[in-house]
């Protein structure tokens, strides 16, 4: 017996906040990946403190966007019973952890943003996304101060953590346009100022990253040509195998609980 | 895990009512900036503290376990040293 799919009414605000909680949840995953296999104790710690955070702000948006909609759907069935095709996070979130170095990077450059991108949402005329902004800022911070000071020391580290961290750097960089991205259906909710536009955030975040990249010795790549499609649900070959993993309690038995 | 590049960190910990930071226990770090991070990580996840300090481990002197004879007996036939012979008066609060 499997657990069906899902279906969700994607007004613009259910979809805008689908998209955030995506976002925190298929990180958080990501780094609870690491519970048990991190370099150190005290980083194994740090990544599942950072995982967590994200794991309570996509409760938060879940249950949000499951009140937008008013249907029968809630958190759990958001984030469990939703095939590859509706999740809406950014491609960059779904990638492979790969190396500490790599883990980091991503880390780094969805921190960058999410520390802005909350700050600035703290001014939203929805009050419950202005609340849940003030309390992921904080944390959003902290994740950029933490992967910050790993940027620099694994970039100005051995010769050995400078390559891998320049090849993250290189291979996720095309999957950091994204985040700017804004189409019609948040076109709207920025002019209500619902949502703010990211485009704003663009240049701090910019600078934030090569003064970083800078002190770590690091490079920022070269090509502008950026990868796109999470948002819509045309997603990298990752996250299904993520799912697979995220969901099969809930796809197997059905409304689980313990 | 340690490796030969982290060393060793004790951390202290002033708890949200405390008066002086506490010894909580150690941790592995790079440096000392890492081992601040790592401190608020590991030791205050529950909300156990305001402050954190990080010292190196090999930056503390310890008293030799195998001379606590010479270093503490003495002290203890001195009963008179306690002050347990008057009252504290209530308006002098925590000493």
């Amino acid at each position: 017996m499997t657990a069906a799919s899902i279906t969700v009414s994607e007004t613009p605000l259910v979809l805008y906040v689908l998209r955030r909680a995506d976002d925190a949840l298929v990180l958080g995953h990501r780094l609870s990946e690491w519970c048990g296999h991190a370099p150190m104790m005290e980083e194994d710690m740090a990544m599942a403190n950072m995982g967590l955070d994200l794991l309570g702000q996509a409760r938060e948006l879940y249950g949000y966007a499951a009140k937008v909609e008013g249907k029968d759907n809630d958190e759990d069935t958001l984030a469990y019973l939703r095939d590859v095709r509706q999740y809406r996070n950014l491609l960059l979130l779904e990638q492979p952890n790969g190396d500490f170095a790599r883990t980091m990077v991503r880390q780094f450059f969805y921190a960058a943003f999410s520390d802005l991108y909350w700050r600035a949402m703290m001014a939203s005329r929805d009050a419950t996304l202005a609340a849940i902004a003030a309390k992921s800022e904080k944390e959003s911070a902290y994740h950029l101060r933490h992967s910050s000071e790993w940027m620099v020391r694994l970039g100005d580290g051995t010769e050995e953590s400078h390559r891998r961290a320049q090849l993250a750097v290189d291979d996720l960089w095309a999957f950091t346009g994204e985040m700017f991205a804004v189409d019609d259906s948040e076109r709207g909710l920025i002019d209500a100022g619902i949502a703010i536009d990211p485009e704003s955030l663009r240049t701090q975040w910019l600078a934030t990253v090569a003064r970083v990249i800078d002190e770590a010795t690091l490079k920022l790549p070269a090509n502008d040509w950026m990868q796109k499609g999470g948002r819509i649900g045309h997603h990298t070959e990752h996250l299904g195998h993520l799912l697979s993993e995220l969901q099969s309690m809930q796809r197997t038995f059905p409304g689980a609980t313990w | 895990m340690a490796t030969p590049n982290s060393p060793l960190w004790e951390v202290f910990i002033r708890s949200r009512n405390g008066l002086a930071h506490k010894h909580v226990g150690s941790l592995h770090a790079a440096d000392a900036t890492l081992a601040l991070q790592a401190a608020r990580d590991i030791y205050t996840r529950r909300g156990e503290g305001l402050s954190i300090w990080v010292v190196p481990s090999s930056a503390i002197t310890a008293s030799d376990p195998s001379e606590k004879g010479m270093m503490f007996e003495p002290a203890e036939s001195k009963i008179y040293r306690h002050p347990t012979f008057y009252d504290v008066p209530e308006e002098v609060g925590h000493m």
